[in-house]
């Protein structure tokens, strides 16, 4: 455990009514650090929310950006909604695994990028739409898998 | 163009910013509605204007707010920004690039309802969107405009922004509040209903981003402005997001009942050169298509519903004739794979099954009798889910089925996509 996930805890424990509230906020915080939830990182959290490892575990579980295994330095999400779709999508996946030598939900063997697909991300009017970190980077043209790898986002 | 209300940002650059918001008489409506109204005469006008949910549903906003019970607990209001409709893109607009629009109809909002604390449940993905929220809601704080007694009215008002963390069920309000109470996002039983057991168990409101982004103008205009758009039923302004085979694809702000037909034709530009409409999915990717025949149906609530579909989002999503039905319809029913919350078997196996035979049948592996599977497996999860996702898998592939049978035959006879569809396995593995 991190010496300043403790305090961050009670922050978030603060901001709701009811403290069962904090846990995902505290989820969010950690992970945007950490990059991903580990076994043991689940254990902490449980232990700063008082709740069992199996109650954080099922929550993570739930949702899809709740990383349970390590990802790359940068998690590229494809769009593979049907407006997407139509616009050229699944070949922009495809050449990216291509291009990276790995399928879709894997990591590269040197840790840069993790590919994964997302549902309609709410900017269908840009298809085909990519995210980086969680960062809008689109429309992207199959064709422009290097623009994609090479685009700079904020942390 | 017409001017903007909801979408102003259009028109005056920077208005994210609080100073320019302000400069162009944002939170003015804010200090009327504390100086001009008293909360019950606010809940009257909104239900004057007529207007309706605009999260899909179209439940008229001001009846919601009626059903609070009078019975001294405290309120809240709750903002639905968890947008992941496919097709819909419209409240991230409105987030992004005006937030302050949003907290100036939040404050309106819960002053009406009386709500003390409000929270806007953003969606995960909304890197952008909760940081802009966030950056905006200090900057309402800093002004006073947030806060214990605000601006000497003695009303107070605590707004914060929750992170959802990738699911499209905690849209749906009871697997929302679920989720802002820390659990699973598996929707709850109703009733009760949010307005008599909602966060915490408290009373509480649940609304849609773009419905609270009508307070601003409702307040400053008036219930009969809002009544002199649209239809009797259906009065008011609303948010259209158009994408697919369209020239200029994007949110298009129009009266309730503006025709299809002038959407796609004068608002999106028309189709791309030499393409005509192959069907249209009106509402977002839970409504039946419509067909290239029904294009003169005028967009609200009513007429939409009377022609087979439904307004639901506003998310319109254009097919013309290179678009592979099958294809298309895999697709959004996989979507429903992915997002089913899994606590009903119905919605949870069923999708899982649609979205197999449909996935053999794009691929040229079909058999004849794969279209009654579809029948019956829809069949099966019609009105027999816990919550509307189930039901909401069907609204296109029901209607596919029915409109384009021929092209289902014929994927099965010829053994391949007629379309041509160029297929990778990318994608649904
Ligand atoms: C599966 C499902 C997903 C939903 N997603 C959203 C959503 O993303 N945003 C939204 O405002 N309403 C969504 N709704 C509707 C909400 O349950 C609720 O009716 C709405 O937020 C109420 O706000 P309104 O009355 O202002 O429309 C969804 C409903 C279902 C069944
Ligand atoms: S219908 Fe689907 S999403 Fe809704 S409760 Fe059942 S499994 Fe969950
Ligand atoms: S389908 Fe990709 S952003 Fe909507």
């Amino acid at each position: 455990m991190k010496p300043e996930w403790q305090e961050w805890a009670s922050q978030a424990k603060a901001e709701f009514p009811q403290a069962n509230s904090a846990l995902m906020p505290l989820m969010h915080r950690i992970q945007l650090v950490e990059g991903w939830l580990s076994d043991e990182t689940i254990q902490d959290i449980a232990d700063l929310m008082g709740v069992t490892v199996q109650y954080v575990e099922s929550v993570a579980s739930f949702y899809s950006l709740f990383h349970r295994e390590p990802v790359g330095k940068r998690v590229i999400h494809v769009c593979v909604g049907l407006s997407c779709a139509l616009a050229g999508s699944d070949e922009l996946m495809h050449n990216l695994e291509k291009r990276l030598h790995i399928k879709e939900g894997q990591t590269t063997a040197d840790g840069a990028y993790t590919l994964l697909e997302a549902e309609c991300l709410a900017a269908c009017d840009k298809a085909p739409m990519t995210q980086i970190d969680l960062r809008f980077v689109g429309p992207i043209r199959p064709e422009d898998v290097d623009t994609l790898l090479n685009k700079e986002v904020p942390s | 163009m017409t001017q903007h209300y909801l979408l102003r940002n259009r028109d005056v650059q920077d208005i994210d910013q609080f100073d320019v918001y302000e400069a162009n008489g944002g939170y003015a409506a804010m200090k009327q509605a504390f100086e001009t109204f008293k909360p019950e005469e606010l809940v009257a006008m909104v239900k004057k204007s007529g207007l309706r949910g605009r999260g899909g549903a179209g439940f008229p906003t001001g009846m919601k707010w009626g059903f609070l019970p009078k019975d001294g607990r405290s309120r809240y209001l709750v903002v639905n920004s968890d947008e992941a409709e496919p097709g819909t893109f419209k409240d991230r607009e409105l987030i992004e690039e005006n937030p302050h629009q949003l907290i100036e109809g939040i404050i309106i909002s819960s002053y009406a309802t009386e709500a003390s604390e409000a929270y806007i449940y953003c969606r995960g993905e909304f890197r952008r969107g909760a940081e802009q929220l966030k950056r905006a809601v200090k900057e309402a704080y800093d002004h006073g405009y947030l806060g214990t007694n605000i601006l000497g009215t003695g009303f107070s008002l605590e707004l914060k922004v929750y992170r959802g963390a990738g699911a499209y069920i905690c849209g749906e309000e009871s697997a929302l509040l679920e989720s802002l109470e820390g659990k699973r996002g598996n929707p709850r039983l109703k009733p009760p209903f949010p307005a008599v057991a909602g966060l915490y168990g408290g009373p509480t409101v649940v609304n849609n981003v773009e419905t609270i982004c009508n307070l601003p103008p409702l307040v400053t205009y008036g219930a009969e402005w809002y009544t002199s758009m649209g239809t009797d039923k259906s009065p008011g302004l609303k948010i259209m997001s158009v994408s697919g085979r369209v020239k200029r694809p994007g949110n298009y702000e129009i009266p309730l009942g503006t025709p299809l037909r002038t959407l796609i034709e004068e608002y999106a530009g028309g189709l791309l050169p030499g393409h005509t409409v192959k069907a249209v999915i009106p509402g977002g990717s839970s409504v039946p298509l419509l067909m290239p025949d029904q294009l003169d149906t005028p967009l609200d609530y009513e007429s939409i519903v009377k022609a087979g579909s439904m307004l639901g989002s506003g998310g319109c999503i254009v097919l013309d004739e290179q678009v592979c039905i099958v294809g298309a319809t895999a697709r959004l029913v996989k979507f429903y794979r992915e997002e089913s919350c899994g606590k009903c078997t119905p919605c949870r196996e069923g999708t899982y099954w649609m979205t197999d035979v449909l996935d053999r049948v794009e691929m040229g592996k079909g058999e004849p009798r794969d279209l009654e599977v579809l029948a019956d497996v829809a069949d099966n999860i019609a009105g027999k889910c816990f919550c509307p996702l189930g039901d909401a898998s069907l609204g296109v592939l029901v209607s596919a089925l029915k409109h384009f049978r021929h092209e289902f035959e014929a994927h099965v006879a010829e053994h391949t996509c007629p379309m041509g569809a160029r297929l990778y396995d990318t994608v649904n593995h």
